[in-house]
């Protein structure tokens, strides 16, 4: 039986879910339904992605079903706890540990289950009295000479034993590059779901399942995700949306020591970490950003651009559509396939606003564009917008920044 | 050396547009193409080819028109290509995918080094590359920008990082996803297009595989989407139109009224 299916004596050709399916995989083309000369809608299975989308919108009339075979899941009612992955390298927590640390006391406000977090490491003792000063609950550790910061092989088995030593109903991991490479590998070695770079999560009232809402598209829609079988229910938290947690005066957490745990060996060798932070690049914990597009129109004129980030202390940023013009390297790319930020600042020059660049940089706590079109999309999500020649209002801002205005 | 590199055909996310009205998608005139990122990863397959010989195999999972992407990689390359294709597979997360894929590469008795890109760009996860090498029990490495060197079975790469990069060494058969700065990728040839032509594209179906039925598609596949939606518009803010000497005035006594300051302390 396919997967999916329209149930014509029910579909009244409306259209509903043909406007609904983000993948264009419905058409009114089916034999008519319900309703006199009508056709009925039929759905394309070699596009359908099952998202759910058309049956959400057919709520009224139920013509759409998507059958699922119930497999064998877990006993869900046997793991409790929320726990998060305390990623670290180089002798510092990961800044992305607090804000999920951060999300999952907000959870726990509803859930009512405790906060603990998985640390693997050598010499880790110091991190685990941080994250007891963040409100953890419980830290679960292997402090062991064995495990090497890079050694992302021999952290994924042990993140994975002690996933099935303890049971925690939830694990969450920063959407770094770390964590969006350590957890699809623990989720594969546990077999549970994992939902990537979520930007909102939240406890349904009535089943208590973990909802996990994430951008997908490029951000152009946005999808809830959850995993109703397998536990843990794993997610990766973009780094920047959520609230870090609050230290609190006197922590009542413990740490609980697993080294009886083994640590394996690892396959992989690290040779040597290559520190790139010059203020123009690190561009993730920049305070003020300020980026170049397509408007630029000629490498040479990033000039203009560092300028005014010289005059703001700010980080040089770029749109793809200036990276891939080969104007500026990739590093300093934002948005969907690029870097996500969140400066207080974000200064658009000549950017259009294309949706991936919006993905990447609408988090900003304040966002000024200066574009000639009036009508370009940056202005939408712009808090204050020049409408103008960039080569004549950044020389002009400058102007004015260095002279103290 | 045999490579395999994994890709996936999606919708071209840059010429989405959303209307305005409605606040829906506009999908008319949206083509599919292969991959961004994947394109990287099947340029790197053909450099490691010319470097050290060998074969470049892509494979991709998907409904029968994904085929076509596996035209454009024999145009960009390619020497063998493989569809695994089955309604079984439909409705896949990214653990099921993993799966499926991992089978898929066994069948063609392993390789290597298997390469993709570090995301897809209409799901963004990154998270197949990771799925499939602890599937096949091999190390993996995301993000690479740069392969050192290959040699005695051992490889030296690059790794970009939020704050650096790393160089990493591991054993092969490895996993690599591979980020736009890894290289710069040609155009199709003249006889690559001719070859992508004329090619049989051969499929392998869920039983050619060997895989699992309980861990395929929709039934293998722990997550689910409870509901799509479309973020709320923004609606702007204010607007400064003018001479620039009055534009930037305009803005900079808005900042100092809401207490923010840009100049460089």
């Amino acid at each position: 039986m396919d997967p999916i299916r329209v149930i014509v004596q029910n579909c009244v050709g409306c259209g509903l879910c043909v406007k609904a399916c983000p993948y264009d995989a419905v058409a009114l083309t089916g034999p008519v339904g319900a309703r006199e000369g009508k056709p009925s809608a039929v759905i394309d299975l070699g596009k359908c992605t099952l998202c759910g989308a058309c049956v959400e919108a057919c709520k009224r009339y139920g013509a759409i079903v998507i059958t699922r075979t119930t497999y064998k899941g877990q006993d869900v009612t046997k793991f409790s706890g929320i726990c998060v992955y305390a990623e670290h390298r180089l002798g510092r927590l990961a800044s992305v540990v607090p804000e999920i640390i951060g999300a999952a006391r907000e959870l726990k406000k509803d859930l009512d289950e405790p906060v603990s977090a998985i640390l693997v490491g050598k010499d880790v003792r110091e991190h685990a009295s941080e994250l007891l000063s963040y409100g953890v609950d419980e830290v679960w550790m292997i402090d062991n000479p064995g495990i090497g910061d890079f050694d992302e092989d021999v952290q994924s088995e042990l993140v994975a034993q002690i996933l099935l030593e303890k049971k925690p109903g939830i694990f969450l991991g920063g959407g770094t590059v770390v964590g969006r490479s350590l957890l699809p590998r623990v989720a594969a070695k546990i077999l549970t779901g994992l939902t990537a770079d979520c930007t909102e999560l939240a406890i349904d009232p009535a089943t208590r399942f973990l909802r996990q809402t994430r951008p997908a598209f490029g951000g152009n829609i946005m999808a809830t995700i959850l995993t109703q079988n397998h536990r843990p229910q794993m997610a990766t938290v973009r780094h920047k949306v959520m609230t870090p947690a609050v230290r609190v005066s006197s922590p009542t957490g413990k740490v609980v020591e697993l080294n009886y745990i083994p640590v394996p060996k690892t396959k992989l060798e690290f040779l040597e970490f290559v520190e790139e932070k010059t203020s123009t690049v690190n561009l993730v914990e920049a305070d003020v950003i300020v980026s170049g597009g397509r408007g630029i129109k000629d490498p040479k004129n990033f000039e203009l651009i560092e300028k005014l980030a010289m005059a703001t202390n700010g980080a040089v940023g770029a749109s793809r559509a200036a990276v891939d013009a080969g104007w500026i390297p990739y590093s300093h790319q934002v948005g969907q396939t690029g870097k996500t930020v969140k400066p207080k600042v974000y200064i658009a020059c000549g950017i259009s606003g294309a949706i991936q660049h919006l993905a990447g940089m609408k988090g900003a706590d304040m966002i000024i564009a200066i574009n000639s079109d009036p009508h370009a999309p940056i202005f939408d999500v712009a808090h204050y917008g020049i409408v103008g020649d960039l080569f004549q209002v950044v020389p002009e801002l400058i102007r004015r920044l260095e002279a103290g205005g | 050396m045999k490579v395999i590199v994994c890709i996936k055909q999606v919708p071209d996310t840059t010429n989405v547009r959303i209307n305005p009205e409605t606040n829906t998608l506009v999908r008319e005139g949206v083509q599919s193409i292969i991959n961004p990122f994947d394109v990287y990863a099947i340029e790197e397959a053909v450099r490691i080819r010319e470097k050290h010989g060998g074969t470049v195999t892509v494979i991709t999972m998907g409904p029968p028109q994904a085929a076509e992407a596996l035209r454009e990689a024999i145009s960009l390359g390619a020497d063998n290509v493989f569809l695994v294709s089955d309604r079984a597979f439909a409705g896949a997360d990214t653990l099921a995918t993993a799966y499926a894929l991992s089978c898929a590469v066994r069948k063609l008795d392993g390789a290597d080094i298997i390469l993709m890109g570090r995301q897809a760009i209409d799901g963004d996860t990154g998270q197949v590359g990771p799925g499939v090498a602890e599937n096949l029990g091999v190390s993996h490495v995301t993000d690479i920008r740069k392969i050192e060197e290959i040699k005695d079975g051992r490889i030296v790469v690059e790794r970009l990082l939020e704050d650096g990069y790393a160089r990493i060494a591991a054993r092969l058969p490895v996993v690599l996803t591979v980020v736009k700065e890894i290289n710069i990728p040609r155009l199709p040839s003249l006889k690559g297009k001719l070859a992508a032509r004329k090619a049989e594209i051969p499929v392998l179906k869920a039983a050619d595989i060997g895989a699992d039925l309980q861990r395929l598609g929709l039934n293998g596949s722990p997550t689910q989407v409870m509901k799509i939606f479309t973020p709320p518009k923004p609606s702007g803010g204010k607007k400064f139109t003018g001479e620039p000497a009055h534009t930037v005035s305009a803005l900079l006594s808005e900042l100092t009224a809401a207490g923010i300051t840009i100049r460089k302390q």
